[in-house]
């Protein structure tokens, strides 16, 4: 008999009790569409990680005012101790491995056109700001120092700022009101996506440092060379601990910090910490993967149950098939090809099913879903894998019966 | 009956030509074990069976007829003596030589027919050639000659509930004669008929014997047994009778 008869065989079983075929399946069937969809969810979860990471801007560093503890902020840090003008310049003149320093100050603020207002957050920031954050400009110009220098009342807008008060209109050139004070358009963000928190990044307002500190903040700023934070672009060839060290250093230095004391500010690798985030996500979904691994046994265990029935039901089947010749192997072979097929039949279910749940999450959900041939082919070998190790013993059971008694049962 | 070739002198006498053995048995003991006891179904029994012949061996349930069929049949081993059976001595051989041997040199006829299930006529009769060494290249032409052999030429798609019991029965004969064996063994095969189907069926029997085919029928009623050229009597796993007789060639008309 040959591999290709037993096929056949086996189809033509299955298609005998087709109704109890695919019940059985149905383990299988959950356990390979869970895969699917755990896989597809969890791999594009940790693309967009990445991409968020991308979108954050490589090799930046992110400077806070106020140390971060274990159970969160020190008290009054950051209000005490703020950030100021001079930590800018001094990180970008005495940090080696530094290329752009910008620093940042944000504010949440009505903007106007005409009778049209959008609540975004303004930022003020020093014009490197958008190279720092690896973010172009989509059309017009960036800030320039010399727009800082003079306090200059240009902004540049976010992709949602701009699309919520210029629909389907190209801002630059158009005028702006913030808290009163009328801005010029000079140039439009590229979109860059929700924060790994969900934020809409492109919700923001660029305006020049100066400009915010002089006409937008509030009025009883005391110190008004303050800086928010601090984004700092490392060379690519630098290495990032190394100057992550050299500009904590810095800062101890110019705030006086004693050694052993607590440091007012904190330094944050925020793409170290988001793949840190990334490796979680991605291991969170193959613990959930090993999970559906699980329904795939109890699919296996039904199978096994199944052909036991199905090798007691056709006892005088595998009699005949002794009696004409068919040897041990053959009837083991037949029996073992169709708890195969069997699982197969229920893992090409599981994976309509898997990929179409897994479209319907990337549609409702709107998150990057990737359904990889790996997987698919993954989950249809785990599938056959289930059939052969839970088909063995009802076949091996079938093919050692003994021919008079198989011939003679009911 | 009408697809098949008769020898045209019904009330031929004349002893039937015999070959060499095809069967013999010598010394044959198959001892079961129930429980604590050993139960002696066959006991000591030697007999020798020939090539062309037509037997039919009768006896009462638990008289080892079955036990002895099963020997014939290679479904089984003696538990001491000797059957030699095509020139095999079944005792020598493996489970699968055991297998080649039943497929390469018996076709078997049971009382149930034993057809698979929503299978075709043409496929059920090919069944054998699927475990034949080597497999035949002409299968298929093979069960069609056979399936036209028995009368079943325009039946060849039909599944088992399609066809009456005669009919299925007679797939069962060209599925048993698909491969060509040299005796053909059946178990009570007219069990499941009514009278008329059953001479049906026992002269394609007739038929096939005398085209040469050694035949063994196991069965019960005496009627089934008059169409046999040898009649052995099994009791208490003896042979108690073992008779030539004058065959009939066609169905005994009110007689009975």
């Amino acid at each position: 008999m040959t591999f290709w008869d037993s096929i056949l065989i086996a189809v033509r079983a299955l298609r005998v009790n087709l109704l109890r075929s695919v019940l059985t399946t149905l383990g299988i069937v959950i356990g390979v569409a869970s895969v699917i969809i755990l896989v597809a969810v969890g791999t594009g979860a940790s693309s967009e990680v990445d991409r968020q990471i991308k979108a954050l801007g490589t090799n930046m560093l992110v400077i806070f005012p106020g140390s971060m503890r274990v159970m969160g902020r020190s008290g009054g840090a950051g209000t005490d101790m703020p950030l100021s003008e001079a930590d800018v310049t001094g990180i970008r003149d005495r940090v080696s491995g530094v290329t752009e320093v910008a620093g940042q100050i944000e504010d949440s603020a009505p903007v106007v056109r005409g009778n049209a207002n959008w609540t975004s957050s303004v930022s003020g920031v020093h014009a490197e700001y958008a190279d720092v954050r690896d973010w172009p400009i989509k059309s017009g110009r960036d800030l320039e120092p010399g727009d800082v220098r003079t306090g200059a009342k240009v902004a540049v807008l976010g992709a949602t700022v701009a699309k919520e008060l210029f629909p389907g209109e190209d801002p630059v050139g158009a005028a702006i009101r913030i808290k009163n004070v009328p801005f010029q358009i000079i140039g439009v963000l590229s979109a860059k996506g929700q924060s790994v928190m969900g934020r809409d990044q492109d919700d923001i307002v660029l305006i020049p440092i100066s400009t915010a500190r002089l006409r937008v903040s509030g009025k009883s700023q005391i110190q008004n060379d303050r800086v928010g934070r601090i984004y700092v672009k490392v060379d690519s060839g630098a290495d990032m601990a190394v100057v992550q060290e050299d500009i904590e250093n810095l800062l101890r230095q110019r705030r006086k910090t004693r050694v052993g004391t607590e440091d007012s500010f904190s330094v944050r690798n925020l793409a170290e910490t988001m793949k840190a985030r990334s490796e979680v996500l991605t291991t969170m979904s193959y613990l959930l993967a090993a999970t559906s691994v699980i329904s795939l046994i109890v699919g296996g265990i039904g199978i096994m149950n199944i052909m036991l029935v199905s090798v007691t039901e056709r006892t005088r089947e595998i009699g005949l098939r002794m009696a004409v010749g068919g040897r041990r192997k053959d009837i083991m072979l037949q029996f073992l090809v169709e708890a195969v097929s069997l699982c197969l039949l229920g893992g090409f279910i599981g994976i309509a099913i898997g990929v179409s749940a897994s479209a319907v999450i990337a549609f409702v959900a709107d998150w990057p879903v990737l359904v990889s041939p790996a997987v698919l082919g993954g989950a249809l070998a785990a599938a056959a894998a289930t059939g052969i190790c839970f088909g063995l013993f009802p076949a091996r059971r079938a093919a050692l019966l003994n021919p008079i008694d198989a011939l003679r049962s009911e | 009956m009408n697809a098949m070739d008769r020898a045209p002198d019904i009330a031929s006498p004349q002893p039937p030509v015999l070959g060499p053995p095809l069967i013999s048995a010598h010394d044959l003991s198959k001892v079961y074990r129930v429980g604590e006891q050993d139960l002696v179904a066959l006991d000591h029994v030697s007999l020798e069976i020939a090539t062309g012949d037509f037997v039919a061996i009768m006896g009462p349930s638990g008289s080892g007829k079955s036990t002895m069929m099963n020997l014939i049949g290679a479904l089984d081993v003696p538990t001491s003596g000797q059957l030699v059976l095509d020139g095999r001595d079944i005792g020598k051989l493996s489970v699968d030589e055991l297998a080649d041997l039943r497929n390469r040199s018996i076709g078997f006829v049971f009382q149930q027919f034993n057809l698979l299930p929503r299978t075709s006529a043409l496929n059920q009769v090919m069944l054998p050639l699927l475990y034949a060494h080597p497999r035949p290249a002409d299968s298929v032409e093979m069960a069609k000659k056979r399936l036209a052999q028995v009368g079943l030429a325009n039946r060849m798609d039909h599944t088992p509930r399609q066809l009456s019991g005669g009919q299925q029965q007679r797939v069962a004969i060209a599925r048993a004669l698909v491969n060509n064996p040299k005796l053909l063994l059946a178990d009570e095969p007219t069990g499941a008929l009514d009278s008329r189907t059953s001479d049906e069926i026992m002269l394609v029997f007739a038929d096939l014997n005398r085209a040469g085919i050694t035949v063994v029928v196991v069965t019960h009623e005496p009627e089934i047994a008059l169409w046999a050229g040898r009649r052995i009597t099994f009791r208490d796993g003896h042979i108690v009778d073992d008779v030539r007789q004058t065959p009939i060639t066609g169905p005994v008309e009110a007689t009975s």
